[in-house]
This record gives C-alpha cells, structure tokens and sequence, in this order.
C-alpha cells in the first residue's frame, strides 16, 4: 500500500513541501529563531577548537608560556561554550514545539476531517490504511521534516563553518582533506550494497517466521487439541535456524560500515598529522593550529553523514506528507442545510430512488416505496445483496443519485443529517463497541442518561442480565473482545431502547447468536418496533412472515416486494427462497 | 532480565571474544594522540622528516589494525547475538507449546506474538550493540584517563574529576526521561485507539449524531500528548548542551593547568595537544554511550517482557505413569463440577453432575454464555475443574500422562481455523500416519468429500493461511473431517455446524449418527434440530444444568428446553397448544 503511493508521489512533491510550509507557517517565527539559534551553536562550537589552539600556541616551553594571553583565550572559550549550550537548549526546546504543535494541529484537523468524509471515502479505505496516515505518517513527517529542515541547516553551516576555519589555518592540509572525503562515501555505498542482498534474504525468512508464529501461536488452542506442540516446535526450529544464518550475515555485513568509514577517517588524520608537521618549521602553520586541523578532521564527517541520512529522511518525510494531505484534501460531504426535522412521524417515501457504489454498475433503479407509520419492513435476499445499501440510504450515508427518500413528507437532502439520525435508532449486525465502560456505551445516544433509566433500557433490551454479572456491574471497562458476539447486540440494542426515536433500522444477526439470545434479541426487538416505523434487516422466518410489508432483494436489486402472501401467491423468488428454509427446518 | 542470559551461553566464546577485539581496537585508537604528541615534540621540534614519515606509517598501520580488530569483534557479536535470540526464540516457542489455555487467555495471543517478534528482535539489537559498544566508550572513557596519567599526574586529575561529574549528569537526565518515555507510548496508544475507534464506529458515531464529542475527546487526549512530549523533550534535550559545556570546562582547567606544568618544564607542548586529544576523544565517545544507553534500556525493557512469558508457569500438571482404563464404567462423567474462569467473579458452570456411556451422543443447549463451550473444554482437559471431578473412562482427568487423554479425543473448535499448506496436509494433524483413503472416509462423513474433488489438485489443494480461501462452511467441514481422520474414540462438535445450511448440517448428523456406538460424540449446538435425537441432551442456563434427558423427557419437564424449541418451531407450538386443549 505505502510502497504503491510512494510512486505516485513525485508528480507534486515540490506542491507538498509548500503545503507543509504553509502548514508550519503558524510557527514561522518559532522556525525563524530555531534557525538563527542553529546557526549561533554552530559557529561558536567551531570556533571554540580553534581558542583552544590559540591557547595551546601560548604553552610553548619551559619558561615561555604566557599566562595572561592563554586566559584570555580560555575565558573567551568559557564564555561561548556558555551561550552557544543554552542556545543549543533553547533551539532544542523550539523544535520541540514546533514539531509537536504541528503533528497535534494536523492529527486535530484530521479527525475533524474524518467526521465529515463521505462514507464512500472511508468505506473504500481499510481502518488500517487511515489510522497509519493520522499516526505513523504525521509522526515521521514532524520528525523527518521539522528535525531534518534545522539538521540539514545546522549540516551546511558546520560544513561551510569548518572549511572556512581550516581555510583560515592552512589552505593545502584543508584541500588534502576534501579530496580524501569522498572515500570513506565510497566504502560505506560498497558494503551497503553487498548486504543488501542478505537483508533480503533476511526480511524473507523473517517474514515467512512471522506467519508461522501467527498461525500457530493465533491458534494455540487447536494445536494443543491435536496435540500439535512438537511438530510446531520443530517447523518453527528450521526456520528459526535459516533466520539465524542469514540475520547472522546480514548484521555482520552492515556492521562493517563503521569501522571501515572510521579507518579512511583515521588515514585522513594521519595525513593532516604528516603533511602539519612538515610545514610546521616552515612557519605554515602552528603546533596549536595542528590541533585545530586534527579535532576538525576528526568532526569533519560527520555533518555529511548527517545531511546523507536527512536528505532520505526528507524525501520519505514529504512522502508520508503527501498521504496526509490526500486524506485531508478528500471532499467532504455535501454542505448541511439549514432547516431542521422535528420528531417524526414516521412516514418514510421512496421516490423514484436510483443509486449505484460504482457508476459503471447500475444496481437500484427507479425504485418506490412507501412505509406508513408504525409499519414493520423486512428486508430479505441472500447474503451480499446489498441490503445494507438500503440502509446506507435511508441515514444518508450516502445520497442517492437520482430520485428522493422523503421523511414525513420532507426530502431528506433538504434536513439536517443529525435531525434526520436521531429519528432513527440503529442496531447493526456488525456491532461496534467503543472502549470504555458499559455506561459510556450505553449512553451513547444519550449521555446524560440516568443510572434508572439505563438499568430500564438494559432490563427491556434483556442485557441487565449479563451487565449485572460483570465484574463491575456498569463501570466494568470494556474492549473488543470482553463481550460476546451477542451480548455485544444485545448491548447495541439497550443503546436503542435508551434513546427510543420514532423509526427504526435494525440488523437482526446470522448464526453467530445462539437461539436463546437470539429469542432474547426477537423480544428486545418486538419492544423496540412497538409503534415505530421499523426496516429490517430479516433472516429470520417468524420476523419476515410477522412484517408488514417485505423487500425482496438480489445482486443489490429489490426484485420484489408486497406482502408475504402476496409474494408466496407471485411464486418468484421469495417463494423458492422461503421454501427452501422452510423445509429443510422441517426435516 | 539475567534469566535470559543461560541462552548466551552457547555462544561463550564469542561473548568474550567480541568485547576483547573491541577492546584491542580501542588500544590502538588510544596510541594514536601519543604519536601525534611524539610528531610535534621529536619529530617537529628537530625537524627530523625521517621520523616523521616513520610516525605517519605507524599511524597507518595502527588503523589497519584497529580495522582488523573491529571486524573480527563485529563478526562474533552478531554471531553471538543473533544466535542467542534464536535460541531465545525457539525457547520462548517451545515454552507457550507447554502452556495451559488459563494461561494463554491470560496473556493473550497478540502479546504472545509480539514477545516473539517484536520483542525479540529488540532484544537481539540490544545484545548486538551491548557486546560491540558498551565496553568501546568505558575502555575509551577509562583509556583516555589511564593515557593522561602516563602524561602527566596532576594534569590527569583533572580527567579524575571530570568523568564521574559527567557520568553523574548523563545518568540522572536519562533516569528521569526513560520511564516518562514509556508514558509518551502510552499517550500515542491512545491517540491511535481513539482514531480507530472513529473509523470503525462512524456509523454509529453518525448515527447517534456524536461526532462532536468524538472530537472533543480526540483533542483532549491529542492535547495530553503533546503536553507530555514537550516536558519530555525538554528534560532530554538538556543531556546535550550540560554534557558540553562540563567537558569544555574541564578542558579550560587542562589547558591551564597543562600551561602551569609546561612553564615549569614538566611537559612538552605536544604532549599537550595529546592530552587535548584524549578529552576530545572522550567527548565523543560519551555522547555515543548516552545514547548507546538509551538503547539498551529499551531492549532490556524488551527482555524484561520475555522473560516475563519464560516464567509463566502452566497452571496444569501431568501425571508421569500411565493410567489403565477401568473396564464398563461410563465415558464421561461429571461429579459436581464447578468452574470458574480466572480474573471472573462470577462461575461459568455450577455443581454440574451427569454421566455418559460409551457411543453415546449427547447434545448440549443453553443461551450465550450459559456454559455450553466450558463444559466440553473440561472433558479435554483445556482447563481443570475448580472443584468436584472429571473422569473419562473412569478416570479422572487430571490422572492422565500429557498428550494421552487428548489423543483419545476428537475437537472441532467453534472457530474454524484451518492451517497453510495443502488439505492433506491439514488432515494430518489429527493423525501423522493416516493414508489418504483414511481421509477421504472423514472427508466423507464430514460432507467435504464433494468440496475437496471440485478443488485442483484435491487432497494437495493449498489452503492459504487461515484457510481463507474457502468459504465459512468448508472451512468448518474440513475442521470436522480433521477431528475424524483421528479416529477418536470422542468427537466433541463446539457448535461447528453453525455455517451450514440445514440440508447439510442434517446430512452430517445423519453420517454422524452412522458412527455411534463406537464413538461417544458431543454436539453442541444452538439449534435444537440438530441436538434433538441425541441420546442425552444437557440444557445449560447461565452456567447451571436446567435439565437433562432426551428431546420426549425435556418436552415434558424442561421449561428452558420448550422455550428454545418453541422459539424454532413456532408450528409445533401450534400443535402443541392443540395437544393440550
């Protein structure tokens, strides 16, 4: 996924890193003083070495060293090494804010933003996807851009600081030495491209470990049943043992960099060494500027390593920026309006309503309804017929492409969306639940629910039952897999019953429920649709037969519709469909 | 942390070996300042080019040789450490193959997974750099002091003093930040849960119109975060600058007091310059032990979790001898049996008691969480009564040898978890030697025969992992058909017919049925059709036996056992109710 994005990247790279600038803009004075403190740190810690030189010059031999110029060259270095440490701090702080203000503005302005995407959008993006860009990417982005911007800065300013200063102490030793650079470049491109192959080889087996432990490990329980545990251990020991040989090369391979770039480091002092002291009694240069030149050659490398490893952190930086902004600049949906729906009635009208996910791929068409008040519709099809496009329209997740779902005789395009959801109560098969206490689940539709009137909802929903037995009743703090499948509904459902809004959509759920909690589900459910304007989603014979009015869907049509006598006496679809269940429950 | 260290021992040698390499080169890195100091006072001060030229190739010679030292400590450390977290791997492996599902549900499979990856990855890096670094920057730390007494005495105390006043600083700065950088973790979890949290939830979130305090909460834990990360980095941030300015001072008092001893003519001027060197080059090599502890503190972090998983015990223990059977006592039987899971206050099956014959089938029936599951998870032994008893074949279950009671038994978990590799394969896991006829009569009676024929290659068809390349309801046949191919004289079915249409669900139970009288069979289910000819139902409400009997004894006495029938036939509530009247 990451890779496939990255590619597309460089068409608007240079657009991105404006963006991103723009986006830092509101700390633009922060930036500004961070850079003029990187570059105050800087040339006082250049210029440091070469007080230090100045003073060792002054230490010539037995009976000639002159104190007086020695201290004045060593309070000098006291009183820069002072400035240029709190100025370092100072800019460390600042950088600080300013990358960690920029990633709480962004990840701030994402969440706002995801409130307000389409569902298409984020039904077409995985959770996964999404999440990596809010956390992963926004964090290498402050850390890659903001660090990079002030290293890459404080990088050329060294680099530059230093030639000019070993420029000032000896023009041929400084040459010698930036020539001699690019070797060590070349050592570490060499190794590096040599192991490449054995990382390879090693994210490989690495990869192929990791399925293994998830599949053995994810399903302990089975491999303890077929009493598994030995032939697990040895297929995760061979390769366990090809891991051990490739890793053992790869981290050896990678390893010689250092020291092979430590060594062309170590000949460049030696030449600085020999070719100073050649000139030294030509009056070229002095014992203490020798110094100098050796502490620079020794430091000398290291900002090119730095802007090396910036430079890739840049690139990958403004790579993940550009994930960023596609999520923030997706469209939102179509703006609110102004006007309002009160509490319903519940007299829902389908209009002449036609929709499709893909525009390519026509599925409703010209499809009319109407549902009176208190009227139960029960959606049937095969699985994967799209039935919860049905209930995409009816909230508007989406909005339909032609035609117009009117709510008491208002189009709801013309409503506010929240005015419109909160007449509707919602249970889902799939069902979600937030981590965090019982209470704060149940809540959800009305936070401000008393503890009565939750232990209410939940005894009606029949969840009291389970609640009650939780460790701490109420409070009992949960996560995704504290609660079964069907407590988790049956809590979704005391959610519902809290609120009690005029029309309902309900999901009744498949085989994971046993019958008993599903019967429980059957009763909370009878409760709910108590004079309410009810659509649902039906697999069960007595809730389709007991329905109003039945919507018969297939491939994302609705084929048929009417009553179940109507539609048993039309002998299409429903029949052959409501036959077949029937009787093989019989048998 | 020293409990993972046995797994070092395989690689003794090259423990000892990497560090002393490490520590040769540092010698030579050590030399270098003198030689330098040896050019300026000998070579410079009597212009001797000769001499010079000789100083410079021994320079070169010393880098060659500090090379060839590094790479021979380079090869062993990651020989070392590599191998031992491969060792560490197999061990941590082998220990979760030994523990009990108690434990397992305790520790959860997703951290299992990452102690094994994740954690031990960071543990091998940590190693790695342990043998190659930490002994580098003391040595250099250490060396550069010992070189400067060779110098000159008084100059050297200044080293004395300076080096634990930086030790000190460097040690309290991180101290303090490194337990606050596991809180910046933990703030970032957050942040991510509650981003997730939006994403899986909009629908609901939209819904219920709660977009706005979704948000709000968002924010406040965003805020939280970044409040925690600026404290964070400005303690750390003081490391650098406190560091430099410590060092720089100490090199003003060296400068001055090298200046006292020179003027005395103690000292010459390139010794000097050497001294100089040496506290440069301890510079450098703290702020790499700085951050070098950084990292080690992590990775023990890392090891602290391992060995966390290493000493978990199984809560189960084995009998060594084996038992014999006794002749004509019942299959199963359940002596007042109570289990309570662990961290759960309330039991999931209360004073249970009933007794199954041999071949036998029993279905077992209750509501969502009633107990169904933990009752058959008790015969197999997964987790051990917390009181009264559990025998199979007149045994207890707790006097069985590992590995021997369960080889007797045939699961089909509720979740059906299929393996990669091919079907065959797959099969095998319920017995190593059976021939592919064997399967395909549990293919069969599984009613999978007809999906594994329509497949390439059939019996070699390669599942991918998870099996996720079938459907629910073949996934669940083959599951059953790999508990048959075991030939078990007990077939415990955890409601694994869920996914299947009723036509094929009847089909199995009749093959099933066929098998009777030779295998004492356990369905549960949560459809009453499927329990209904079984031989002894057990009806489970809220971890209590509501009744027991067959479907005809149910009917009559069993008022849980009609609400669930009823609730599936509602005609022959119909009839019922005729009947009655």
């Amino acid at each position: 996924m990451s890779n496939s994005k990255k590619k597309k990247m460089p068409k608007s790279s240079m657009e991105t890193f404006f963006k991103v600038l723009r986006m830092i803009g509101n700390y633009r004075f922060l930036l500004i003083l961070s850079i003029v403190l990187a570059a105050v740190t800087v040339v006082l810690q250049l210029y440091v070495p070469i007080l230090f030189g100045n003073a060792i010059d002054e230490v010539i031999g037995a009976h000639a060293v002159d104190f007086e110029r020695m201290w004045y060259y060593l309070s000098r270095i006291l009183v820069m090494v002072i400035v240029s440490s709190v100025s370092t701090w100072i800019m460390s702080i600042i950088n600080n804010r300013m990358t960690y203000r920029t990633v709480q503005d962004i990840r701030a302005k994402a969440i706002r933003h995801i409130q307000e995407l389409p569902l298409a959008y984020l039904d077409q993006h995985s959770t996964g996807d999404i999440i990596s860009r809010v956390i992963a990417d926004t964090d290498i982005l402050s850390d890659g851009l903001l660090l990079g911007f002030t290293q890459l800065f404080s990088g050329i300013v060294t680099i530059v600081g230093t030639l000019i200063f070993m420029f000032s102490k000896n023009v041929w030793i400084t040459l010698m030495v930036i020539v001699l650079t690019p070797l060590s470049f070349f050592v570490a491109k060499f190794i590096s491209s040599h192991s490449f192959q054995m990382f390879r080889k090693q994210s490989e087996t690495r990869g192929k470990q990791t399925a293994l432990i998830e599949e053995m490990i994810g399903n302990q329980k089975v491999v303890q049943a077929f009493g598994y545990e030995e032939k697990a251990s040895e297929r995760f020991a061979k390769i366990n043992e090809d891991l051990k040989n490739y890793s053992q090369k790869a981290v050896f391979y990678s390893s010689l960099t250092n020291p092979s770039t430590r060594f062309v480091n170590n000949v460049i002092y030696a030449g600085v060494a020999l070719v100073g002291a050649f000139m030294i009694p030509g009056g070229f240069l002095s014992v203490g500027g020798l110094s100098v030149l050796l502490s620079y050659a020794n430091q000398y490398m290291k900002p090119f390593n730095d802007i090396s490893s910036v430079i890739t952190e840049l690139q990958n930086a403004l790579a993940c920026a550009g994930r960023i902004f596609e999520l923030l600049e997706e469209p939102s949906e179509t703006p609110e309006v102004s006007s309002e729906l009160g509490k319903a009635a519940g007299d829902v009208h389908i209009e002449d309503v036609s929709f499709s996910y893909d525009k390519s791929k026509k599925l409703i068409e010209h499809f009319n309804f109407q549902a009176k008040p208190g009227m139960r519709v029960a959606i049937v099809g095969p699985t994967g017929c799209g039935k919860t496009t049905f209930i995409n329209l009816l909230m508007r997740f989406y909005d339909t492409d032609q035609g117009d779902i009117l709510v008491d005789g208002q189009p709801i395009k013309q409503v506010t969306r929240h005015s419109l959801r909160s007449n509707y109560g919602m249970v889902l098969q799939d069902t979600w639940i937030k981590a965090g206490t019982v209470r704060e689940n149940i809540c959800i539709g009305k936070p401000d629910a008393t503890d009565e009137e939750i232990k209410e909802a939940a005894k009606r929903s029949h969840s009291w039952e389970f609640i009650r037995r939780l460790p701490d009743g109420l409070d009992t703090v949960l996560t995704e897999d504290s609660l079964s499948q069907g407590q988790k509904q049956l809590l979704c459902i005391t959610r519902v019953m809290l609120c009690l809004p005029p029309m309902l959509i309900l999901d009744e759920a498949t085989s994971s429920i046993d019958t008993r909690t599903e019967l429980q589900i059957q009763e909370a459910f009878d409760q709910l649709m108590q004079g309410r304007t009810s659509f649902i989603v039906a697999h069960r014979l007595s809730t389709i037969r007991n329905a109003d009015w039945i919507l018969v869907m297939k491939d994302g049509r609705i084929i048929e519709q009417g009553t179940h006598d109507d539609l048993m006496k039309e002998n299409g679809f429903y029949n052959h469909l409501y036959n077949s269940q029937f009787v093989n429950v019989a048998q | 942390m020293r409990s993972l260290a046995c797994y070092l021992k395989e690689y003794k040698k090259e423990s000892i070996l990497a560090p002393f390499f490490k520590f040769l080169e540092v010698v030579f890195d050590l030399i270098v300042p003198l030689v330098i100091a040896q050019i300026i006072d000998v070579g410079v001060a009597q212009n001797d080019h000769g001499y010079i030229v000789q100083r410079f190739f021994i320079l070169i010679l010393m880098a060659a040789a500090g090379l060839t030292c590094s790479f021979t400590a380079q090869y062993f450390a990651a020989k070392a450490s590599v191998g031992f977290a491969a060792n560490l791997r197999q061990a941590v492996f082998d220990h979760i193959q030994r523990l009990s599902f108690t434990e397992l549900d305790t520790l959860g499979t997703d951290t299992l997974i990452t102690r094994l990856t994740d954690d031990v990855n960071q543990v091998q890096n940590g190693v790695n750099m342990g043998l190659r670094l930490l002994l580098r920057s003391p040595f250099i730390v250490l060396g550069s002091m010992v070189m400067a007494f060779t110098i000159n005495v008084r100059c050297a105390l200044i080293f004395v003093i300076a080096i634990p006043i930086l030790f000190l600083v460097a040690f309290v700065i991180m101290y303090v930040s490194i337990p606050l950088f596991k809180k910046v973790q933990g703030r970032l979890d957050a942040v991510t849960r509650l981003t997730r949290e939006n994403l899986t939830g909009i629908r609901v979130i939209r819904a219920f119109c709660r977009e706005k305090e979704s948000v709000e909460e968002f924010d406040a834990r965003n805020r939280d975060l970044t409040k925690l990360n600026e404290f964070v980095g400005r303690i750390s941030a003081f490391l650098n600058p406190a560091t430099y300015v410590l060092i720089n001072i100490a090199t003003v008092f060296l400068i001055q007091k090298a200046g006292v001893e020179v003027n005395l003519g103690n000292m010459q001027q390139g010794e000097v310059v050497a001294l100089y060197n040496y506290m440069a080059q301890m510079i450098v090599e703290l702020i790499k032990l700085a951050s070098l502890i950084i990292t080690l503190n992590k990775s023990a972090a890392c090891a602290e979790r391992v060995a966390g998983i290493l000493k978990v015990r199984s809560s189960m223990e084995y009998q060594e001898k084996a038992v014999s059977v006794r002749r004509n006592s019942p299959a199963v039987t359940f002596e007042n049996v109570t289990f309570c899971y662990q961290n759960s206050k309330a039991p999931s099956l209360s004073n249970i008691s009933f007794s199954v014959n041999p071949g036998q089938t029993v279905g077992i029936i209750g509501g969502t969480g009633s107990g169904k599951s933990t009752l058959v998870n008790l015969i197999t032994r997964f987790y051990d009564a917390s009181e009264g008893k559990v025998l199979v074949d007149g045994v207890d279950v707790r006097k069985y040898p590992r590995g021997v009671l369960r080889s007797k038994i045939g699961v089909v978990p509720q979740k059906a978890a299929l393996f990669q590799g091919s079907i065959r394969a797959n099969m095998k896991w319920g017995r190593d030697d059976a021939t592919d006829q064997e399967i395909w009569e549990a293919l069969t009676i599984a009613q999978a025969k007809e999906i594994v024929e329509k497949k390439d290659g059939q019996l070699d068809f390669h599942l991918e992992q998870n099996g996720r390349n079938l459907s629910g309801g073949q996934r669940q046949r083959l599951t059953i058909a790999r508990a048959l191919v075991k030939k078990p004289e007990f077939l415990i079915l955890d409601d694994s017919a869920s996914a299947l249409d009723f036509a094929t669900d009847a089909a199995l139970r009749k093959a099933l049925h066929d098998l009777s009288g030779r295998v004492t069979t356990f369905l549960v289910s949560q459809r009453a059709a499927s329990i209904r000819q079984a031989d002894l139902i057990l009806v489970l409400d809220d971890g209590l036996l509501a009744g027991k009997g067959t479907h005809e004894e149910l009917m009559q006495s069993c008022e849980t056992y009609r609400e669930i029938f009823f609730s599936q036939f509602p005609e022959e509530r119909k009839n019922d109710k005729e009947a009655a009247k």
